[in-house]
């Protein structure tokens, strides 16, 4: 396991809206030590037994908090995330999808310099399997095991969750770094967690299309990473110019392709699977 | 979102960067009128969503408003990379010593804006780039302090633009500011001109604007230009799906963007291709699937469906009702194959026995059947 555990106390910013608060039930059901909310304005209520704040330093007077998941609004979102990287949250996991670019480009500057971990925008999150779920994924799918997975995309990460733990393999930690061009957390810092945790034996990366986090995720794997890892690219048949979805999965140029990425996790000595299931082949064949 | 030329220019123009006089027109003699109050040599430039339009014939000098006429007549209709010209800027023509190059990027690697400056202007810079990659230079800049008059001096000395070195910088400190004042996601001049007389203009112009900040310019929102798209991605606009138009026969809707490219790219190994990409989101209900259906069903280049999906917060038996409904309304008239999986399958597929839907548990299955079926029809 990376990141979280059981014991991580959970803040929940946005926790009266729709979203926010139809998550903080889904978490709490799965486990998730949530502790506080906040929403500017409504302190003193409470969503599902969980107290509410004005602000996430008013909340921390009285919670120790270990992570903040954040459900704000796109126009205000680089805000709270701010707001919780200056009270001091060590992990801020940022939901929200639609987040302007410039907004994201000041706040993962600032927010890096205060030594926080941010990670998102336009993500699910992160879940351990069977200890904590800090995201908006369906946790059932999840089966406590032996693999760790990082991903740009959603729906697809519960598919090869699913499979993996239908297969026996199971899930370590899981992280959605999310669909955006800027993010606070990529591939590759998160890699070597990885590679430190005795409980992951392979890690398997899901990228797609746009930008060069492959890339560079394949430069660090083939320098340093001593565990297997089996990549997975989505967007392959993609036509240039076109945003497929996320505001991040776009070919600009020769910049993002699919053959370029292909070629530097082959590089790296990394196989790439073609189907979700070959995932689960591949990494059971490099688990021996 | 991308601007025209001559939007693009207004908005240069209330930042304070210098542009040639001129205005829009969407006739000849509209063109002539504004010749004639420009009252110098112009240039007709054609207005449409691409680059490279000088290459093109679209951008063209006349010496008095019987020549713009006659000019704008020309380009007026005519047909640039795909795109018909509806509307020209008739300009008044600078007199140009110098053409350079000043943009502005998202850089995804670095995780900031890249001013990009070049001495080679007026040509194409991805050329330049591949070709002389030395002759750009390139300055990340800080977004909390913006680009401010000694950085952008040091890069016009960097960059070894010839002309008055503090009109220069004060060209390149308002462009970030616009930039960043209208949330673009690319802003270009090129050529910034060096004119016979000093002068500094910008000749040319082009921002994209980040769709994810538009919310914050309704002004600028206003301004897309519906025609310009595929009339099915309007629509899919309207309904909030990501959707894209592609060019093959297999209609596709799944959920989650990674599932839906790798929906597209199963089908395209397996042979067939996708007429389009349309991710119905999160959590999705009935309704919405309908009128996904409803939307695939309208392109006539679709010869088949295939609805890929992995239910986690979306549930699987929504989708199934929504299936059904576009099914018994008769909506969808080709034949659809449907892979379901995670929260809610055994439900949906209990819903959707019997119903004129080919089931398959795997998407690769699915795919070669989708395949098979469109192939097969022809
Ligand atoms: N107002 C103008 N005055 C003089 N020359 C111009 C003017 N506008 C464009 N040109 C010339 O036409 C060339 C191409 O025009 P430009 O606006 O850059 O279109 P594009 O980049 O689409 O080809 C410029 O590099 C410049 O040499
Ligand atoms: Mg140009």
């Amino acid at each position: 396991m990376i990141l979280v555990d059981k014991n991580t106390r959970v803040l929940v910013q946005g926790i009266t809206g729709r979203e926010g608060s139809f998550h903080t039930r889904q978490m709490l059901d799965y486990g998730t030590r949530v502790v506080a909310g906040v929403t500017p304005g409504k302190g003193g209520q409470e969503v599902h037994g969980v107290p509410v704040y004005n602000s996430v330093k008013e909340a921390m007077k009285d919670h120790q908090v270990d992570a903040s998941i954040i459900f704000v609004p796109a126009f205000a979102a680089a805000d709270a995330a701010l707001e919780a990287a200056h009270a001091g949250v060590p992990l801020v996991v940022l939901i929200t999808e639609g987040i302007p670019t410039l907004d994201m480009v000041a706040a993962v500057k600032e927010i890096k310099a205060l030594g926080v971990r941010l990670i998102g925008g336009n993500c699910p999150g992160l879940i351990s399997a069977g200890e904590t779920k800090i995201g908006i994924m369906p946790g059932h799918v999840f089966k406590r095991g032996r693999v760790g997975i990082i991903s740009r995309s959603g729906t697809l990460t519960y598919e090869a969750a699913a499979a993996l733990s239908d297969a026996g393999l199971g899930t370590t930690t899981t992280v959605g770094i999310g669909g955006d061009p800027i993010i606070g957390t990529t591939f590759k810092d998160l890699l070597p967690l990885f590679n430190q945790d005795p409980e992951t034996e392979a890690v398997v990366v899901i990228g797609e299309i746009g930008g060069s986090d492959e890339e560079e995720a394949a430069a660090w794997i083939k320098e340093h990473m001593q565990k297997p890892v089996v990549a997975f690219i989505s967007g392959r048949s993609a036509p240039k110019g076109k945003r497929m979805g996320h505001a991040g999965a776009i070919i600009m140029g020769d910049v993002g392709t699919p053959e370029s990425k292909v070629k530097a996790f082959e590089d790296a000595g990394v196989p790439i699977a073609d189907t979700i299931d070959e995932i689960v082949e591949l990494v059971k064949k490099t688990l021996g | 979102m991308k601007l025209h030329e001559y939007q693009a220019k207004e908005i240069l123009a209330k930042y304070g960067i210098p542009v040639p006089p001129g205005k829009v027109a969407y006739t000849p003699e509209e063109a002539k009128k504004i010749a004639s109050e420009i009252g110098k040599r112009v240039v007709i430039k054609a207005q449409v969503h691409v680059g490279g339009r000088g290459k093109a014939g679209g951008v063209k000098l006349a010496d008095d408003p019987n020549q713009a006429y006659e000019v704008a007549k020309q380009i007026l209709g005519m047909n640039i990379k795909g795109l018909t010209v509806k509307k020209v800027l008739v300009a008044e023509a600078a007199d140009i010593a110098k053409e350079y190059y000043a943009g502005l990027i998202q850089d995804r690697a670095s995780q900031r804006v890249v001013m990009m400056v070049s001495r080679e202007g007026g040509v194409d810079i991805e050329e330049v780039a591949r070709e002389n990659p030395q002759a750009i230079v390139k300055y990340k800049i800080d977004p909390h302090t913006g680009l401010r008059p000694f950085e952008a001096r040091q890069i016009v000395l960097d960059a070894g633009l010839e002309g008055n070195l503090n009109k220069l910088a004060d060209v390149l400190v308002k462009l970030y500011r616009a930039y960043a004042g209208v949330d673009a996601f690319l802003a270009e001049i090129n050529p910034l001109v060096i004119t016979a007389d000093g002068q500094v203009v910008a000749v040319d112009a082009k921002i994209d604007l980040d769709d994810n900040g538009l919310f914050r310019h309704p002004d600028l929102a206003e301004l897309r230009e519906v025609e310009a798209e595929h009339p099915l991605e309007v629509e899919a606009q309207n309904y909030g799906f990501a959707y894209v138009k592609l060019d093959g026969n297999v209609g596709i809707l799944g959920n989650g963007a990674g599932l839906v490219m790798y929906t597209l790219d199963l089908v395209n190994r397996v042979g067939g291709k996708p007429a389009n990409f349309l991710d119905i989101g999160g959590g999705a209900k009935a309704d919405v699937v309908y009128n996904a259906l409803r939307l695939i069903a309208k392109d006539p280049d679709v010869e088949g469906v295939f609805i890929n999906i992995f239910g986690g917060i979306t549930r699987a038996d929504e989708v199934a009702k929504g299936v059904i409904r576009a099914l018994d309304e008769g909506v969808v008239k080709v034949p659809v194959v449907m892979r379901v999986a995670g929260t809610a399958e055994e439900e949906a597929k209990k819903l959707l026995e019997g119903k004129p839907v080919y089931m398959y548990p795997t998407s690769i299955e699915a795919a070669k059947a989708i395949v098979a079926m469109v192939e097969g029809k022809k």
